[in-house]
């Protein structure tokens, strides 16, 4: 067991936590705003599979690395803008509506990697970008923690920010604020005279933005193509870090964590011929036990009885 | 003419949005192939023109039919569970398990492997349903989280005690012939797993239209609180209606296993549980039209591989046009206008005003 | 009179047909409290959410600070100074009171970040500025609910409300609280506001108004200053109408008690009590009639005896049995059927067919299934045969109920509950929202029960309806029993308004039982 647990807990398990957790933590965000707008959006697996599309494409094709990152986040935005619209306007059931548009994303992808590249299986043919490794100057003088920390993809220090961008947006900006209260209490945001159908398409653009950079990231970072369902389950891992953590930016991160950390470990456990199935099952069994706490906790709150002996105020 | 059209409203839209999927599947070959012509006639006819084409479409149908069917229970009562994946692997999983290690005959084998294969997806599909009963807990989270534990648990079940370890890659030992639903016609692979398939599906329209347990069910899902005010217990069909999923799914996917592979050979989760979605949303959660959807998705599929297989455009296409054909159904908005002037018609000429 | 308000002519019918507000003129006189009273039904609320822009009249004029102005949403209502308190407050739980305060009108640090000092400041301001203390950091939900009232008044005048609504704000409080409430608003009108109140609580009314109008049937009775009249005359403005006088006769014979009610009290999730301590004893042969304005107790009273809602404390017995704590069907088998008083909510399921609809409570039934197998043609015959005798117009027993009009859907309700042949019926709310004829059946229906020497417990909000059919009748108010009428042939609708609306209360009537 020793060589294992050594493994474990080296910087470089470390370093690829931080790694895997990256594709996790941008779609979770993406699920977070849009719940707690009242509209949870759980097409978040199609999201970064459409954007880590474009962004290999439209790289491929234009040379420019900011186009491609432009690119992405237009076409996280609209997706979440196409959910919105058959949500909203249309009034589909939202899950539906998002299960038919994960659907979308992983047949349109392939189908139009096949027209434009030629390939129905990988874009590797193409000469995508990639987005640049960052090494921090002075962490990475560091003994243990420069080795975890320094060295990543710029989108994983890019994660980071996200949770900060989310914690700001949500808690300090007007939009965060009415988007809470949509989601809290919609009649009581439309008393004041906000528009809770815009209020809610725009938190659904918002998811879409986040989830855009957890695709980027895969095609463009994590691996420097496009291939077939590469997501992997990563948007459906992202409800749950979101449940997990609450919808709040630090409980999200630290079960993006949680997952990322499990993930990683599997990997490494694969190759030593150690059965992880266990061990990757413990994140979803923790969302379930979570999922079952929270819900139990909000049903208390509403029922109150009269205890023996007490009396009426 | 417009009575009937507002009587069946729901079926006319559902059939609307599928001519237009058509349409727009004609549209993109026509834009895309360089023998559009050959390409559509693969597409739409390729499924029929071959005795193993057609029997492709036939055996494709089968587990979706069982996952429609599962999901469709569940969906009629509200519970959006969306574990019948879940269900059907670790069913498939512990019913092989359960093959593999026993040996009986035939008669014996065939009925008992599939019940311990029900049995295991029914007990998976009462966690979410508990949850939600007693704690109100969303079994749309807790059924999506329990596909991946059962993910997993199957996996591990197969790879790590029941693996074929001559076989050269991951999959179970075979089962035992004795555990085998035999194909009946030589030249296809059709077997016995697709009639249990239909038979089934008209035994859930018999159990949720025929019994009182699937009034309860029903009842429940069309006004929760008429069920509880009437009497019914709506907690308990909370928990039935989703141990009916599990059970199904479980059920149809040891079906597969057992009537095509042979052995447990899914190391990626085979998606039929989403499938059946799918088949459930355009069938309206009713068994019967759930057979016809999941041939209408079926031969899509196929038409799409044999499109795929003769000509240049790729069969996602076929993927790209359902989650269409699923997104114009569910917006319960999408011609809603047409059925409001129709309304307003009919009742202007009944006489004007209540 | 310096009238800040004027509503003129004012004619309101909503899609249904119904006419809420009839040629309703109402002044309201600058820096007073004006309070509006009348029944459920009576126009009230339809009136404040004309006011508040929330609907539309078809005729008439709002003349507000001598102009005539068109509201055509609460935005427009908030930017001319009228604020709303509503009832079902408007308030975010999880958010903190100074982040309600703002919201809409968030205030803000370089136009892109929301100033969350400056929100807690302007919170701290508006609530010293009128002298209501609330603390803007809490979060709503941790708030009892006088203090969260407090804030959505301090919400309308920090968006520089004049005129201030509260639709029945005291129906939430304590005593405690709504002596809390007055101060405020005598504080308010102060600081040079005009408060428009809407309340049933006569006592409450007569407290703090310094002008009352009366409404009745959509229709302003009088406005008048408030202490030219007395609650017993506002009262009689309010309930006493030219009713009919008819009377069921006296019932064949009254025995024992089969429904016993012994100190029944409710909680509900915001911690107000809304039963207090109810007792009563239901006769066979008899037709008890709660009387009382909505609100005040009765839907959960109903929800309790029926099984739908467990009690705080308290008991309920059926023939014998306690049937407290024991699910719907249980209780219906002992021989209790339920007219909702939401027949659209809990009384059908209006997508499926009426023969569906029909065998909600008995589909498990020798006759209408066989071992879990359902017979759908004794369904269909017991289905047509309860259309013929109830004279219910649907175009076949498959039908679905919603295609039903309002009056032939309460048939079908009252057909099923009726045909159940039980020993006590809970009819809340019978004829609500039907026709004359539908009515007049459901009444004959219920006067045949009794006779017949079924036990009949009647909610209504129609004191028509109650004075007709019943044998006794209790009043309710506040979630207690204030007032017990044994001889009811020579009561009169003004005999009973008094209690209805706190202004009168019977000594010992509250925790007793009845005989």
């Amino acid at each position: 067991m020793n060589p294992l647990l050594r493994s474990i807990f080296s910087a470089q398990f470390g370093y690829a936590v931080f790694r895997v957790m990256t594709p996790l933590l941008f779609p979770a965000l993406g699920v977070a705003v849009s719940h707690l707008a009242g509209t949870i959006n759980i097409a978040m697996e199609g999201t970064m599979l459409i954007c880590a599309f474009v962004g290999v494409m439209v790289s491929a094709a234009t040379g420019s690395l900011l186009i491609a990152l432009a690119a992405g986040m237009a076409a996280g935005v609209a997706m979440g803008a196409v959910l919105g619209y058959f949500h909203l306007r249309l009034k589909a059931d939202i899950i539906l509506a998002a299960i038919a548009l994960n659907m979308f994303a992983a047949g349109s992808t392939i189908f139009f990697l096949f027209i434009l590249a030629g390939d129905k299986g990988i874009s590797s043919g193409l000469k995508s970008l990639v987005f640049p490794q960052v090494n921090i100057p002075l962490i990475r003088s560091i003994p243990v923690l420069g080795t975890i920390l320094s060295g990543h993809n710029v989108l994983t220090y890019g994660a980071g920010l996200a949770v900060l961008l989310f914690y700001l947006l949500i808690f300090k900006t007007p939009l965060g604020l009415r988007i809470r209260a949509v989601g809290q209490n919609p009649d009581a945001a439309q008393s004041v005279g906000i528009n809770v159908v815009r209020t809610r398409m725009q938190a659904l653009m918002l998811s879409g933005f986040f989830g855009s950079l957890g695709g980027l990231y895969l095609s463009m970072g994590y691996v420097s193509w496009f291939a077939r369902d590469m997501t992997a389950g990563r948007g459906w891992i992202a409800i749950a870090a979101s449940t997990l953590g609450g919808h709040m930016p630090l409980g999200t991160f630290l079960a993006s964590l949680l997952f990322g950390a499990v993930n990683a470990l599997a990997i490494y456990l694969a190759s030593l011929q150690i059965p992880s199935e266990f061990i990757q099952m413990i994140p979803y069994v923790a969302t379930v036990i979570a999922l079952t706490v929270y819900s139990a906790q909000a049903l208390r709150k509403k029922t109150r009885k009269l205890k023996a002996g007490e009396t009426l105020p | 003419m417009e009575k009937f059209i507002l009587r069946y409203f729901n079926l006319i839209r559902t059939i609307i949005a599928i001519l237009i999927g058509v349409i727009v599947s004609v549209f993109l070959i026509f834009l895309i192939s360089r023998e559009p012509g050959f390409s559509l006639r693969s597409f739409l006819l390729g499924p029929f023109l071959s005795r193993s084409r057609f029997s492709n479409m036939v055996e494709t149908a089968s587990p979706i039919i069982f996952c429609g069917l599962a999901i469709a229970v569940a969906f009629q009562a509200k519970q959006f569970n969306i574990g019948a994946e879940g269900s059907l692997y670790l069913g498939a999983a512990v019913g092989t398990a359960f093959a593999v290690s026993t040996r009986m005959p035939a008669v014996f084998h065939i009925p008992l492997t599939l019940l311990v294969a029900a049995a295991a997806g029914a007990a998976w599909g009462f966690i979410p349903g508990i949850l939600k009963a007693r704690w109100k807990a969303s079994e749309l989270v807790s059924s999506l989280m329990l596909n991946y534990v059962a993910y997993y648990g199957g996996l591990y079940l197969i790879n790590f005690h029941f693996r074929d370890k001559g076989a050269g890659y991951l999959v179970s030992h075979q089962l035992p012939q004795s555990a085998w639903l035999q194909q009946f016609l030589s030249g296809t692979r059709l077997h016995w797993g697709i009639v249990l398939a239909i038979v089934f599906a008209l035994l859930v329209y018999y159990f949720l239209y025929h019994t009182t347990t699937g009034y309860e069910i029903r009842m429940t899902g069309q006004n929760e609180h008429f069920a509880r005010f009437g009497g019914i217990n709506v907690l308990r069909i909370v928990v039935l209606s989703q141990v009916i999923l599990g059970l199904l799914a479980g059920f149809g996917g040891m079906t597969e296993v057992m009537g095509i592979h042979r052995r447990f050979n899914w190391q990626m989760s085979p998606g039929y549980g989403w499938d059946g979605i799918v088949v459930a949303i355009i069938g309206r959660n009713h068994p019967l039209l759930i057979i016809a959807a999941s041939f209408f998705l079926a031969y899509l599929r196929v038409g799409g591989q044999v499109l795929n297989l003769m000509s240049d455009v790729p069969w996602e296409m076929v993927t790209v046009i359902q989650s269409l054909i699923i997104l114009l159904i569910t917006a319960e908005a999408f011609l809603s206008q047409w059925r409001y002037r129709i309304t307003v018609r009919q009742a202007e000429r009944a006489g004007g005003g209540a | 009179m310096d009238a800040i308000l004027e509503l003129k002519n004012i004619l309101m019918i909503y899609e249904n047909g119904v006419v809420a507000n009839r040629d309703v003129s109402v002044a309201v006189e600058r820096n007073t409290i004006h309070a509006i009273v009348g029944e459920n039904g009576a126009g009230k609320t339809t009136l404040m959410k004309i006011l508040f822009g929330m609907i539309q009249a078809q005729e008439g004029e709002i003349v507000y600070k001598g102009q005539k102005v068109q509201i055509r949403s609460p935005h427009e209502a908030i930017a001319m100074g009228i604020g709303m308190v509503h009832q079902h407050l408007m308030l975010a739980p999880d958010l903190t009171v100074a982040e309600n305060m703002v919201l809409g009108v968030e205030p803000r640090r370089g136009r892109v970040f929301l100033d969350n000092r400056r929100a807690e400041e302007i919170t701290r301001e508006v609530s010293e500025r009128y002298g209501l203390s609330v603390s803007p950091e809490r979060r709503i939900r941790e708030l009892p609910i006088g203090v969260r009232q407090r804030v959505e008044i301090l919400k309308a005048l920090f968006r520089n409300a004049e005129l201030l609504i509260l639709d029945e704000p005291t129906s939430v409080l304590t005593p405690q609280e709504t002596e809390v409430l007055f101060k405020t608003l005598a504080d308010l009108k102060a600081h040079g506001k005009t408060i428009i109140f809407i309340s049933h609580k006569l006592k409450e009314v007569k407290a703090i108004a310094d002008r009352v109008t009366v409404m009745r049937d959509a229709k302003v009775i009088t406005t008048r200053e408030a202490r030219e009249l007395k609650e017993h005359e506002i009262a009689y403005l309010m309930v006493g109408r030219e009713i009919s006088y008819e009377r069921l006769p006296a019932s064949p014979q009254v025995g024992e008690a089969v429904l016993s009610a012994r100190g029944l009290s409710f909680i509900n999730e915001e911690s107000v009590p809304v039963l207090k301590d109810v007792s009563f004893d239901l006769r066979s042969g008899e037709v008890l009639a709660i009387a009382g304005v909505e609100g005040n107790g009765q839907t959960e009273l109903v929800r309790i005896l029926t099984g739908l809602l467990e009690p705080s404390a308290g008991s309920v017995t059926l023939r014998g049995v306690e049937t407290t704590g024991r699910p719907p069907r249980e209780i219906r088998e002992l021989g209790l059927c339920h007219i909702p008083q939401d027949r659209m909510d809990d009384g059908v399921a209006e997508a499926t067919s009426l023969e569906e609809n029909f065998i909600v409570d008995r589909y498990f039934k020798k006759g209408f299934s066989r071992r879990g197998r359902l017979d759908w043609k004794a369904i269909g015959e017991h289905s047509r045969g309860l259309i013929a005798d109830f004279s219910i117009l649907a175009q076949s027993s498959r039908t679905p109920v919603r295609a039903l009009s309002g009056g032939n859907i309460q048939k079908v309700v009252v057909a099923r509950e009726l045909s159940s042949d039980p020993e006590v019926i809970i009819a809340a709310h019978p004829t609500r929202g039907i026709d004359v004829g539908s009515e007049e059946m459901v009444h004959n229906l219920l006067r045949r029960a009794r006779d017949r020497g079924k036990a009949v417990f009647l909610t209504s909000a129609d004191l028509d309806e109650i004075l007709k059919l019943a044998s006794r009748i209790l009043v309710i108010y506040g979630g207690e029993l204030v007032a017990h009428f044994e001889e009811v042939s020579h009561l009169k609708a003004e005999d009973l308004g008094p209690y209805m609306l706190g202004v009168q209360r019977q000594e010992g009537v509250s925790g007793k039982v009845h005989p």
